[in-house]
């Protein structure tokens, strides 16, 4: 038992957080340089960083680890990198799990509550599915599942979207698409299928990868917050010598914490732990993320005071991006109410928990 | 990155779970019952005699020379098996492999280890509480002896206590954090008076205070030198405030598991809101069994006596305040009706981490000026 970095898990580590300091948004003004946004694009995609979980020849297994992909996560997220990266490695992990080939211009459709990828009983769609994190040069299509008697089969949608390259809706950093009501679903040639336990195993990545995203908001937004209170001076004094302020500091930072330790585990549990275990790591590390997360971004608007609350600063980016990886496979309550059911064999009659029909989480 | 067994350690965690199935005592949860208090020394010495206990500490002195992880799994089979969490004495055991001279810690290591000889710790005073370095229990310097005069409170265990962990002034001349030393003072004599304390939750059994008038301690029982007693207790109390030194979360985890176990039993007995506090109370504990993890890993490159204890103080102290809060709400009416009740007792005495080790208020501002390093007024 020895959870700290490996050396290559370490380099990577430095190299994300790196390239995301280099080529991110450093202002909200920069998130309209496109270029800048197509470097960093572009740093990604020659990193090899999209193809971590495509399959390795030999094995069959991913290339690379779901520790890999939530050490990345973190490191992009820690300054609000506007580039696509946990939605296309979670198109390319289903791709994989379905024995199909890769498809780099691929998303991945959910229902309207964005708890888990779109399935349809027929060929025709008759709801509305949401594509979150579209590889930025645009999706051309999306995957969504359709049911069968022994499982489920991949197949694409067309991605439908007013705008070119999609939308952004509250989070400025990662683009999202929709696809229409009566799209064609077109079923992926060559592929083995899907069962429910690689869906849920899917889900605990899904999971562990939104958990790291939260990890890395939160330890971006303290950083900027601690250095805002330190520059910011009324009384004549800086207002982080102020003990109320420092106090919701400290508390932000013991979340962040906490979060990166849940989150870890959830990162290793993806290829380690049975399909339902990794899962259950999961929603610990996302129910306690969800939480810190919100907690440690309006802490963030706070100790950033009346600024905190204007366009211009860059501390909203920051919670927008934390409330859609929030939502992404389901927030605090939705993994409580889930643990709840798995844990206690409670039955959670009159809870809506799937949202929509047709919409599966990975749950049976 | 790992946080799978090593061959390792899984041939020593399958040889433990083997032990705890035949040595389980059933003693009650240690926070609620003076019955644990009263047979925890048994607890001790089984775990110690069974090669269980004081698993990262040196051989010489009765420890068995593991990486810290092995804590890890103790306390994962600890909890599994419903067992009692192991004792807590790891910080002392930091004091004085820190600070102790060879022979100090010749002298008390083994007896500590073992449970031969039983500790207390003689720091907080009725006025000095956070503000511990303004205390006013002295050590006069009398030939080979210092003579002890003062009152020490929240002293864990005083009752039994063989030896006191003692932080006194032995120089009222110099600035407060500069005149302490630290001792191990016997117990056992006339200067000493012993008297329990009753919690809130109504265990006598665990806290007391202790009147020293005119108590002695030899020179040579000091523990570091004149002076250094500010440092010896903060490399104490820095490790006092680690859930990984502590072994709590078995505790939390075999709460957690009463709670599951009463919901389960009668699902539809509890409300949502029930069954979400102890899902909760589940995502905590986890949290901070996996933090602990990360911690003692940590260790493979050095233990530190740094700040770090502060956050993982505040952690746990959030963690037992959830497992607290679910104890209350699944316990309902039951809780507040029947004196029996050991929700009511879980609740009321996790109130109290908040306080104990320093308060969440003193972690917040070592976080702060320490880890953060945000400016000082």
């Amino acid at each position: 038992m020895d959870t700290r970095d490996s050396p290559e898990q370490a380099e990577l580590r430095r190299g994300a957080r790196r390239l995301a300091a280099e080529l991110g948004p450093a202002t909200v003004a920069e998130l309209d340089d496109e270029a800048r946004a197509l470097r960093l694009a572009g740093a990604v995609r020659d990193a090899g960083w999209l193809e971590l979980r495509d399959a390795d020849g030999s094995s069959g297994g991913p290339l690379a680890s779901g520790v890999d992909t939530t050490i990345l996560a973190d490191g992009l997220a820690g300054a609000v990198a506007d580039v696509a990266f946990a939605g296309p490695t979670l198109a390319a992990d289903l791709a994989r799990r379905a024995g199909a080939a890769r498809d780099d211009r691929a998303g991945v459709a959910y229902g309207p509550d964005l708890l888990g990828v779109a399935v349809v009983e027929e060929t025709v769609t008759t709801e509305r599915f949401e594509v979150v994190d579209l590889p930025v040069d645009g999706s051309a299509q999306a995957f969504v599942l359709v049911r069968k008697d022994d499982g489920y089969r991949l197949a694409a949608v067309a991605v439908d979207d007013p705008e070119p390259g999609g939308r952004r809706a509250t989070d400025l950093t990662r683009t999202t698409g929709s696809v229409r009501p009566g799209a064609a679903v077109v079923e992926i040639p060559e592929q083995r299928g899907l069962t429910e336990d690689d869906l849920t195993a899917w889900a605990a990545l899904g999971l562990a990868l939104t958990s790291a995203d939260l990890v890395g908001v939160m330890r971006g937004v303290l950083d900027l917050s601690v250095a805002y209170a330190t520059d910011r001076k009324q009384y004549g004094v800086p207002v982080g010598s102020f003990q109320a302020v420092q106090h919701l500091l400290a508390e932000a930072r013991c979340l962040l914490e906490g979060s990166i330790s849940a989150t870890l585990y959830a990162g290793w549990a993806v290829d380690e732990l049975a399909p339902d275990e990794a899962r259950a790591a999961g929603r610990v590390a996302k129910a306690y993320g969800a939480r810190a997360a919100r907690t440690v971004c309006e802490t963030a608007v706070q100790v950033h005071g009346g600024i905190g609350n204007t366009w211009e600063c860059m501390v909203h980016v920051f919670l927008r991006r934390a409330l859609l990886s929030t939502e992404w496979f389901g927030d605090d309550g939705a993994q409580l109410e889930r643990l709840a059911r798995e844990r206690l064999g409670v039955p959670m009659l009159g809870v809506p928990m799937l949202g929509v029909p047709g919409v599966t989480d990975g749950l049976p | 990155m790992d946080f799978r067994d090593s061959p390792e350690e899984a041939e020593f965690r399958s040889r433990l779970r083997s032990w705890l199935a035949d040595h389980n005592p059933g003693l009650p949860a240690s926070s609620t019952d003076d019955e644990y208090w009263a047979r925890q020394a048994e607890w001790h010495t089984a775990l110690y005699d069974a090669g269980f206990f004081g698993l990262s500490w040196p051989t010489r002195f009765g420890g068995h020379d593991l990486p810290s992880v092995f804590d890890v799994i103790l306390d994962d089979e600890l909890a599994a098996a419903g067992a009692p969490p192991r004792p807590s004495l790891g910080y002392l055991v930091q004091g004085i492999t820190t600070h102790g001279s060879d022979a100090i810690q010749e002298r008390f290591l083994p007896g500590l280890i073992s449970g031969q000889e039983r500790w207390c710790q003689g720091f907080s005073e009725p006025d000095a509480g956070s503000d511990l370095a303004s205390l006013r229990t002295t050590a006069t310097r009398d030939g080979g002896e210092y003579v002890v005069d003062g009152h020490k409170v929240w002293t864990s265990y005083s009752d039994v206590a063989d030896w006191c962990f003692l932080l006194a002034r032995t120089d009222p001349g110099v600035a407060k954090h500069k005149g302490l030393s630290a001792f191990a003072l016997p117990m056992d004599q006339p200067g000493v008076e012993q008297r329990p304390l009753r919690m809130i939750n109504g265990v006598t059994n665990e806290f007391g205070q202790v009147v020293f008038d005119g108590a002695r301690v030899a020179a040579e029982n000091m523990i570091g030198e004149p002076g250094e007693g500010w440092r010896v207790a903060m490399t104490i109390v820095s490790h006092e405030r680690e859930p990984g030194e502590l072994g709590y979360v078995a505790r939390y985890a075999k709460s957690v598991k009463e709670m599951e176990r009463a919901v389960g039993a009668d699902p539809g007995a509890f409300r949502p809101d029930q069954r979400a506090q102890v899902a909760w109370a589940h995502v905590q504990t986890e949290m901070l069994r996996l933090h602990v993890r990360r911690r003692l890993s940590e260790r493979l490159d050095g233990v530190e006596h740094g700040p770090g204890g502060s956050i993982d103080k505040l952690l746990m102290t959030w963690v037992e305040q959830s497992v607290g809060a679910a104890a209350l709400s699944v316990s309902g009416a039951r809780a507040v009706l029947d004196p029996d009740d050991v929700a009511l007792k879980t609740y009321l005495y996790s109130r109290a981490q908040s306080v104990m080790g320093g308060t969440s208020q003193i972690q917040k501002n070592i976080i702060a000026t320490r880890i953060l390093g945000l400016p000082t007024e």
